[in-house]
C-alpha cells in the first residue's frame, strides 16, 4: 500500500519555511535596526547577539529552497523563475550583510562601509523577501508546466506594500530579539522602536487583511463563508489577544515575553496565508499533490529528513543554549 | 544585437560557481587542518599548535563566511535560470541537494558558532568536537553536491518519462560511474590547495624571520601531507581520466586536442586548435603516446573528435588549454614536493631562500587548478546539461528573455568584484598580521571565566 506522503511533506515544508522566516526575520531585524542605534559599542552589541546564530538561520533558507524543490518540484519551477529580481536582490542584500559580520571587525577606517553594507544588505533581503510573499499571494501566469509571465510580474503595487509590511516586521521581531538579549540602555531603546514596528505591522496586517480577500474571490469565500467563518474566527481574535499581550510587555519591562509575543503574532499571520492558500502551493492554480514530486522521491527523503530534523533541531538548540542569556561584549575570537 | 539567455545563463552560472567552488576549496581542507592543530595541542599541549589554530581559525571563519553567502545563491540558480532543468530532474537530484542541506550545512552552521566563539563558553572537548562536526560538515557538503554533479555526467538509476527523470535505484544516482573518482579528485584537489597556501603563508614568514616556531611547524606538517597527497592526486586524476575516457569519449578527445580517430594517438604537448577547420594549429605532440596511457597499449585506438557529430562536441579551446593548465601545475607541485625531500634529506627545509620564495608564488596556484579542472569537466560535459540525455539549451529558464540575464550578470559581477575583492584583502592584511605571540595578551577569550573555573583551556594556558 502506499501512504500519502504528501501532507507529511506539507507540514515538514511549513514548518521549514517558517522556521526560516522566524529565525533569519529576527536576525535580519537586528539589521534594519542597526544603523539607528546610538553608538558604535551598542552595535557591536548588537551583531553580537546575532553573529553565532545567523549562518545557521540562513540554512532554514537552503533547506526550504532544496526542500520545496525535492518535494514540489513543480511548484519550485513556477514560482522561482517568475520572482527572478526579487530573489536575485534578496541573494545580493544577504552577501552583503553575511560578510559585514567578519568584514567590519577587519577594519576601523572602513568599518562605516560595513555597517552600511549589513544595514542595507538585511534592509533589501527583507524587502524582496516579502515582495516574494506578495507576488506569490497574486499568483502567476501559468501555461502548462511553465511560468508564462515576463521577469517584471512581480513588480506591483501590492507586493511593493507586502515588502514594506515585511520590513516592518522583521523589525518587530529583531527589535524583541534586542529586548531579550540585552540590557540598560541599548534594551530600553530596543523598547520603544519594538513599540514603534509593532504600530507599523498592525497597519499593515490591517491593510492586508483587507486587500487581500479583495484581491482573490475565492479568498474572501474561504474566510467568510458558513461555517468557515465559525472556525476560523479564532485565527483574528488570538491575533488581537497576541497583540494586546506584546504591547502590555513591553511597557512592562518584561525580557523573554515580547520576543514570544512576536513569534506568535507572525505565527497567527503565516496561518492566515496557509488558511487563504490551501490546499494551493501555487495560489488558486497548482495543488500540492499536483506538484508533489514522485512518491519514491519523497519517500527516500523523508526517511533521512525524520531521523536528521530531530538531531539539527538538537544541536542548533544546543547552540542557542551556550549563547543564552545577555550577549556579552567580550565573547569573540578576534 | 542578439542577447542569447541561454549562453547568459552559462555564463552567469560559471561566474557564481566559479567564485564560489574557490571557497570550499580552501575551507575543506582548513578545517581539517584546525581539526589536526586543535587534536595535536590537546595532545601534547604545545601552545605553537593552539597559536596556529587561533591564526587559521580567523582566516577560516572570513573564508567560510564569503562561501556560505555566495552558496546560498547556488540552489536558486537552478530555480531563476534552470528552470526546465529543474523540472525535468528534480525527482533525481533534489534529494540530493536537500540531504545536503540537512546533513552538511546544518552540521557546519550548527557548530560553527560554537567553534568560533564559543572557546571559553564549553569546555575543551566539546570546541574540538564542534571542531570536528564543521569539518565532517564541509566534506558531507562536497559528498552530495559531488554526487549530483556526477549524476549530471554520468547518469545512472534514473527512468525517463516524458522528457523527465524518475529515480529507480537510489545507490546507483548517487554512486553513479564518475561520482567516486570525481569525489577523490576533488576532495584531494581541495586537501593539496589548502596545503599549498599554509605553506605559502609558512615561507613568507620565514623569509621575514617572522614567527620561526609556528612556520617551521605548519611548513614541516603539512610537507609531509603533500608528499602524501600531491602523488596520490596524480593517480587519482589518471583513473578519472580513464573513467572519463570510459563514459565520455568526446571530452577525453577535447582534453588531448585529438582530431582523427586513430592508434598509436600523439600526445599534443601544445596547439591552437581550430574547431571551424577541425585540426590543430602549431602543433607540438610526442607521437603514440596518448595510447599509451589512455589504452596501456602503443596500438592502441582513441578516438578524434571527428568521431562525433559537430552538435555533440564540446568547445575544444577552453577543454584544451584548462586541462594543460591543470596538469601543468600538478606536475610544477610534484616537484616542489620532490625539492622538499632533498632538502629535508639535508635538513635545509627553512632555510633555503629560493625554495621558500617559490613555496610562497605557490599560493594562487591551488585555486587555479581547481578552476582550471572544474573547467575541464563542466565545458567538457558540454552541450549537454544531463550528459548524452537533456541539452543545455533546452534547460534554461523559458520565461527568461536575454536582458533579464545581462541585468543580474552585471549585478553579480558588482557585488561579487566588491565582496570577493574586499575578503581577499582582508585575508591577505590577516596573513600579514600573523599568529598571535602570546596567548594571553592577545586573545582575551582564553583568560579566566570567573564563573566556570576548570575549561581545560584555561588549565592548560
Amino acid at each position: 500500500m502506499q501512504i500519502d506522503l504528501v501532507p507529511i511533506w506539507t507540514a515538514i515544508l511549513a514548518v521549514g519555511v517558517f522556521m526560516y522566516v522566524f529565525l533569519d526575520g529576527f536576525d535580519l531585524g537586528v539589521g534594519i535596526l542597526f544603523p539607528f542605534a546610538r553608538d558604535d559599542a551598542s552595535r557591536t552589541l548588537m551583531m553580537n547577539s546575532v553573529a553565532p546564530v545567523w549562518d545557521g538561520n540562513e540554512t532554514w533558507l537552503i533547506l526550504g529552497g532544496a526542500g520545496l524543490l525535492a518535494a514540489f518540484p513543480l511548484a519550485f519551477t513556477i514560482i522561482i523563475p517568475a520572482l527572478y529580481f526579487p530573489i536575485l536582490l534578496m541573494l545580493l542584500g544577504l552577501i552583503f550583510r553575511g560578510v559585514a559580520f567578519e568584514f567590519r571587525l577587519k577594519t576601523t577606517r572602513g568599518r562605516h562601509w560595513w555597517d552600511r553594507s549589513f544595514f542595507w544588505g538585511s534592509l533589501i533581503a527583507t524587502f524582496a523577501q516579502g515582495m516574494v510573499l506578495g507576488t506569490y499571494i497574486e499568483g502567476f501566469q501559468i501555461a502548462g508546466r511553465h511560468f508564462a509571465g515576463t521577469s517584471f510580474d512581480f513588480f506591483r503595487p501590492f507586493s511593493v506594500m507586502t515588502g514594506v509590511g515585511l520590513i516592518f516586521g522583521y523589525g518587530l521581531l529583531g527589535a524583541t530579539w534586542l529586548v531579550l538579549k540585552t540590557e540598560g540602555e541599548l534594551q530600553a531603546w530596543a523598547r520603544s522602536r519594538a513599540r514603534f514596528f509593532l504600530i507599523g505591522v498592525l497597519a499593515f496586517i490591517a491593510v492586508v487583511s483587507i486587500w487581500t480577500p479583495f484581491l482573490k474571490p475565492y479568498i474572501a469565500n474561504r474566510w467568510f463563508s458558513w461555517p468557515n467563518i465559525a472556525f476560523l474566527a479564532p485565527v483574528p481574535v488570538v491575533t488581537g489577544l497576541i497583540v494586546l499581550t506584546l504591547w502590555q510587555a513591553l511597557r512592562r519591562d518584561r525580557d523573554i515575553l515580547p520576543f514570544v509575543c512576536a513569534l506568535g503574532l507572525f505565527a497567527m499571520c503565516y496561518l492566515g496565508l496557509g488558511v487563504s492558500v490551501w490546499p494551493y502551493v501555487v495560489p488558486h492554480t497548482i495543488t500540492l499533490w499536483d506538484a508533489a514530486s514522485s512518491p519514491k522521491s519523497q519517500a527516500f527523503l523523508l526517511i533521512g529528513t525524520l531521523f536528521l530534523l530531530p538531531i539539527v533541531l538538537m544541536y542548533t538548540g544546543w547552540s542557542y543554549f551556550v549563547f543564552r542569556g545577555k550577549v556579552r561584549s567580550d565573547v569573540g575570537y578576534h | 544585437m542578439d542577447l542569447d539567455p541561454v549562453f547568459l545563463s552559462r555564463l552567469q552560472f560559471a561566474f557564481v560557481v566559479a567564485f564560489h567552488i574557490l571557497l570550499p576549496a580552501f575551507t575543506i581542507g582548513l578545517a581539517a587542518f584546525i581539526v589536526v592543530l586543535e587534536g595535536l595541542y590537546l595532545v601534547k599541549r604545545d601552545e605553537t599548535y593552539l597559536r596556529l589554530s587561533l591564526f587559521w581559525l580567523r582566516i577560516f571563519a572570513v573564508s567560510f563566511g564569503m562561501g556560505v553567502v555566495s552558496g546560498i545563491v547556488m540552489p536558486f540558480q537552478f530555480g531563476t535560470n534552470w528552470s526546465e532543468f529543474a523540472d525535468a530532474t528534480a525527482n533525481v537530484t533534489a534529494p540530493l541537494l536537500a540531504y545536503e542541506g540537512l546533513t552538511a550545512f546544518f552540521l557546519e552552521a550548527g557548530f560553527l558558532g560554537i567553534m568560533l566563539f564559543g572557546r571559553k563558553l564549553v569546555p575543551q572537548w566539546a570546541h574540538f568536537f564542534a571542531s570536528i562536526m564543521v569539518a565532517s560538515g564541509t566534506l558531507l557538503s562536497a559528498f552530495w553536491i559531488l554526487a549530483v554533479n556526477s549524476w549530471m555526467q554520468t547518469p545512472a538509476g534514473y527512468e525517463l518519462v516524458d522528457g523527465r527523470f524518475f529515480p529507480a535505484d537510489w545507490l546507483a544516482v548517487i554512486f553513479n560511474p564518475s561520482f567516486p573518482y570525481r569525489f577523490a579528485h576533488t576532495v584531494t584537489a581541495f586537501m593539496v590547495t589548502t596545503g599549498f597556501v599554509v605553506v605559502g603563508v609558512a615561507a613568507y614568514y620565514l623569509r621575514h624571520g617572522r614567527h620561526v616556531t609556528e612556520s617551521r611547524t605548519m611548513m614541516s606538517m603539512t610537507f609531509w601531507l603533500l608528499s602524501l597527497s600531491v602523488p596520490l592526486q596524480l593517480v587519482i586524476g589518471d583513473s578519472h581520466g580513464l573513467n572519463t575516457l570510459a563514459h565520455q569519449p568526446v571530452k577525453i578527445s577535447a582534453m588531448e586536442g585529438l582530431w582523427k580517430t586513430e592508434s598509436r594517438a600523439p600526445m599534443v604537448l601544445f596547439a591552437i586548435p581550430d574547431e571551424a577547420a577541425e585540426t590543430n594549429r602549431y602543433e607540438i605532440a610526442i607521437p603514440a603516446l596518448a595510447s599509451i596511457y589512455l589504452t596501456h597499449d602503443i596500438d592502441g585506438v582513441v578516438q578524434g573528435l571527428k568521431a562525433f557529430p559537430r552538435a555533440d562536441r564540446p568547445p575544444v579551446i577552453p577543454v584544451f588549454f584548462a586541462f594543460r593548465a591543470m596538469v601543468g601545475i600538478g606536475v610544477l607541485m610534484l616537484a616542489v614536493v620532490a625539492w622538499s625531500w632533498w632538502l629535508r634529506a639535508r635538513k635545509r627545509l627553512f632555510d633555503s631562500r629560493l625554495f621558500l620564495v617559490v613555496c610562497q608564488a605557490m599560493i594562487p596556484l591551488g585555486f587555479v587548478a581547481v578552476i582550471a579542472g572544474w573547467i575541464v569537466t563542466e565545458v567538457g560535459r558540454q552541450p549537454w546539461v544531463v550528459y548524452g540525455l537533456m541539452r543545455t539549451s533546452d534547460a534554461v529558464s523559458p520565461s527568461l528573455t536575454g536582458s533579464d540575464v545581462v541585468m543580474s550578470l552585471i549585478l553579480y559581477i558588482a557585488v561579487y568584484a566588491v565582496v570577493f575583492g574586499a575578503g581577499l584583502f582582508y585575508l591577505v592584511r590577516l596573513v600579514r598580521t600573523g599568529p598571535p605571540e602570546a596567548i594571553e595578551a592577545h586573545e582575551p577569550e582564553l583568560g579566566h571565566r570567573p564563573a566556570r573555573p576548570l575549561s581545560a583551556a584555561d588549565a592548560g594556558g
